[in-house]
């Protein structure tokens, strides 16, 4: 009770401070306290998924989802390499995160309904669109998913894909084989020796594997996906300033890449920058990090280290990796894309 | 067979494989399967593989990439062990093996006070060596990993394992029918849960029911697990040894007036541990190949490297590769162990 009116004295001060946000109204952050006292960032990543979590040669974790990881710790503590990560399976992801062992999960975890409302986590945004579509070879023209009218699928059966893509075909009238092998690898195989025009999978997976394939430039990957399993970091229900730090330094990224900021350009755009919301975004402007309760550098540090969506994107599963996937629904809003941020005001 | 008629190794084959017509056929139509069953093997990973080179571009299709394997060698070795410390768990190897090879040539008391020594010694340095602390870099137990940590995991169960499962063995013979009960609790609770569960709970239901900051060490609770397990399954095989031995063992020792702490260790345990020894051998192989269980609360033993190195996209498709050298890591180890455990039967007094 007494720490209710606490809260709601402070809160009165501060309105009664119009725009003087300042460290006395940040509500407490237990966990921002405990990383900035372990002097590391706590991460869960994913045991091992191509292009987005995975150890290096270097025995450096890397990826889409280890760069967030990465860029957080950058924003909180000003080096992108104070961070750990605790790599997790499917199986023990929630408890690890639920029982304080990480500050957040950074790993392929598709954003549901259920999840959030009886997992006790919350989803803070969206850092990757993933959704099941088709591979086929260039030579078939095809390029999206209505256009495999007469072709054969392969499919591991009884999988959610198989289900997914038979009611998909079945809702639009289309007559579309579908050929059932146990494994997924039998079924990714049977495709690569020609048995079937097309294979199914989430956009992540058929990235890595293509790449499996004998020849992996003469596929395509379609970028329309017939379902949607749309992927970001989970923190748990509580401390919400650590909630908005999570959210807004992924905005960040998105923003800083619609803004054209850049890791290399990002001293520059400091400095000289006349657009209000990049100087408000690397902190030339305004007291962005403090009203978090960071340093007004939080985002310069994070774009520094590991660069704006876009190039974190490319470097990991796009077109500077290995696994060449588009942008497809991850581009910007504003370029035919998914990817969205609300304003940096 | 008389040393006099022993044939030369040639003749000998000879006249096993081909002595009859019928043999000889039998033996040619075997040696045929095996040549097509494995022919595609070696070709795969012998005669068509790469062995030199830097990226998998320098790989020739058809044939295994080994060039993989080498540019990910210290990792399956060591896990992320930071380069520069990678001395340490070697010197602590080499301690090891300085420690127990003399044990083959010393015999009577020295042989007695260098094992009791490096049995004491060894556990306790290998921690610090490999943990740091103390005039040591730490390295935290997440950094651990490769060929490093599964030695590391079965050996440290085995520590808790071997003489905890003889403890429990005595206990569940003894007279005391507290200690009897406990034992066979203990014993039937542990060989009850499968060994996934025990690890999922010692890593996942620990930490949620723990009091905030006290936390013990995500590996330490798996071989701690690990070594529950399997000190019950070392129990059940030393009692199998101790309900071998004639009971006339006993009888005459506490008729030459001996306690039962002397019985047990001079008479009784010694013969019985000789007898359980293939028993004990076999838990201790199963234990190997059950570090890799760890693998579901991601700490990367051997082949959770070998997996995470899978998902990177450089390496992406080397499946056969990965698994095949971790495959035969694994079976060297364990048939190393399964001589060495042979050796030990055969040498030394037997009679009872």
């Amino acid at each position: 009770m007494i720490n209710r009116i606490s809260t709601t004295a402070v809160a009165a001060f501060a309105m009664l401070g119009a725009g003087a946000a300042t460290a006395q109204t940040l509500v407490p952050s237990p966990t921002l306290d405990a990383i900035r006292t372990r002097g590391s960032l706590e991460c869960g990543v994913h045991v091992g998924v191509p292009g987005f979590s995975f150890p290096n040669d270097k025995g450096e974790w890397s990826g889409l989802d280890v760069d967030f990881c990465r860029a957080l710790a950058a924003a909180v503590l000003g080096d992108a390499n104070k961070v750990k990560f605790t790599p997790t399976t499917v199986q023990q992801r929630w408890p690890v995160l639920q029982s304080g062992q990480v500050d957040l999960l950074s790993r392929n975890t598709t954003i549901t309904f259920s999840r959030n409302a009886s997992l006790g986590v919350n989803f803070q945004g969206i850092n990757f669109y993933e959704g099941q579509t088709f591979i086929v070879r260039k030579a078939s023209k095809a390029t999206a998913a209505k256009d495999l009218d007469g072709a054969s699928v392969c499919v591991a059966a009884g999988s959610t894909e198989e289900k997914n893509a038979a009611d998909w075909f079945r809702e639009r009238n289309l007559k579309v084989t579908i050929t059932n092998f146990q494994k997924n690898d039998d079924a990714i195989a049977a495709y690569d020796a020609g048995r079937c025009d097309a294979y199914t999978a989430g956009v992540g997976a058929l990235a890595g594997q293509r790449a499996k394939l004998k020849t992996p430039g003469d596929h395509i990957i379609m970028a329309e996906p017939i379902s949607n399993d749309p992927q970001g970091p989970v923190t748990r229900y509580g401390d919400e300033r650590w909630q908005a730090v999570v959210r807004w330094v992924l905005n960040g990224m998105i923003a800083a890449e619609a803004l054209g900021v850049t890791s290399k350009n990002v001293d520059d755009m400091r400095a000289n920058s006349k657009n209000a919301e990049v100087r408000r975004l690397l902190g030339a402007e305004g007291n962005f990090g403090a009203m978090l309760g960071l340093s007004n550098d939080w985002m310069f540090n994070a774009i520094k280290a590991v660069g704006n969506y876009g190039e974190s994107f490319e470097r990991t599963v796009g077109s500077g990796s290995t696994l060449k996937l588009e942008r497809g629904q991850n581009a910007l809003w504003t370029k035919g894309g998914l990817l969205f941020t609300p304003p940096f005001q | 067979m008389n040393p006099q008629v022993r044939l030369s190794s040639l003749a000998l084959w000879r006249s096993r494989l081909f002595s009859t017509p019928l043999d000889s056929a039998i033996s040619l139509v075997v040696l045929a399967a095996l040549v097509w069953a494995f022919a595609p093997l070696v070709r795969w990973a012998l005669i068509n593989a790469t062995w030199a080179g830097e990226t998998r571009a320098d790989c020739a299709p058809g044939g295994a990439c080994w060039v993989f394997i080498k540019a990910r060698f210290g990792q399956f070795m060591y896990g992320f062990y930071p380069a520069a410390e990678r001395w340490r768990p070697n010197l602590f190897l080499g301690l090891v093996v300085a420690g127990i090879v003399p044990l083959f040539w010393l015999h009577g008391r020295a042989r007695l006070a260098l094992g009791l020594a490096a049995l004491l010694a060894l556990p306790v340095l290998g921690v610090w060596l490999l943990g740091g602390g103390l005039g040591l870099r730490p390295i935290e137990t997440r950094d651990w990993g490769g060929l490093m940590l599964t030695l590391f995991i079965a050996v440290y169960a085995g520590l808790i394992a071997v003489p905890l499962g003889i403890l429990l063995a005595l206990g569940r013979q003894s007279r005391l029918p507290l200690v009897r009960t406990l034992s066979v609790v203990f014993i039937e609770f542990w060989r009850g849960v499968p060994i996934i569960a025990v690890i999922f709970l010692a890593s996942l239901l620990l930490p949620l029911i723990m009091p905030a900051g006290v936390g013990v060490d995500r590996l330490a609770r798996a071989v701690i697990g690990l070594g529950l397990v399997i000190a019950a399954y070392m129990a059940e095989a030393v009692r199998g040894g101790l309900q071998a031995l004639p009971k006339g063992q006993g009888e005459a020792a506490s008729a030459l007036g001996l306690g039962y702490w002397q019985t047990t260790g001079l008479i009784t345990l010694p013969q019985a541990l000789r007898i359980s020894l293939p028993a004990m051998t076999n838990e201790f192989i199963a234990l190997i190949k059950n570090t890799t269980l760890v693998l579901v609360v991601s700490i990367l033993d051997l082949l959770g490297i070998a997996q995470g190195s899978l998902a990177d996209p450089a390496w992406v498709g080397m499946n056969m590769e990965a698994y095949l050298f971790s495959g035969t890591i694994y079976w060297l180890i364990c048939f190393a162990l399964s001589r060495w455990s042979r050796s030990l039967e055969a040498g030394g007094p037997r009679s009872h």
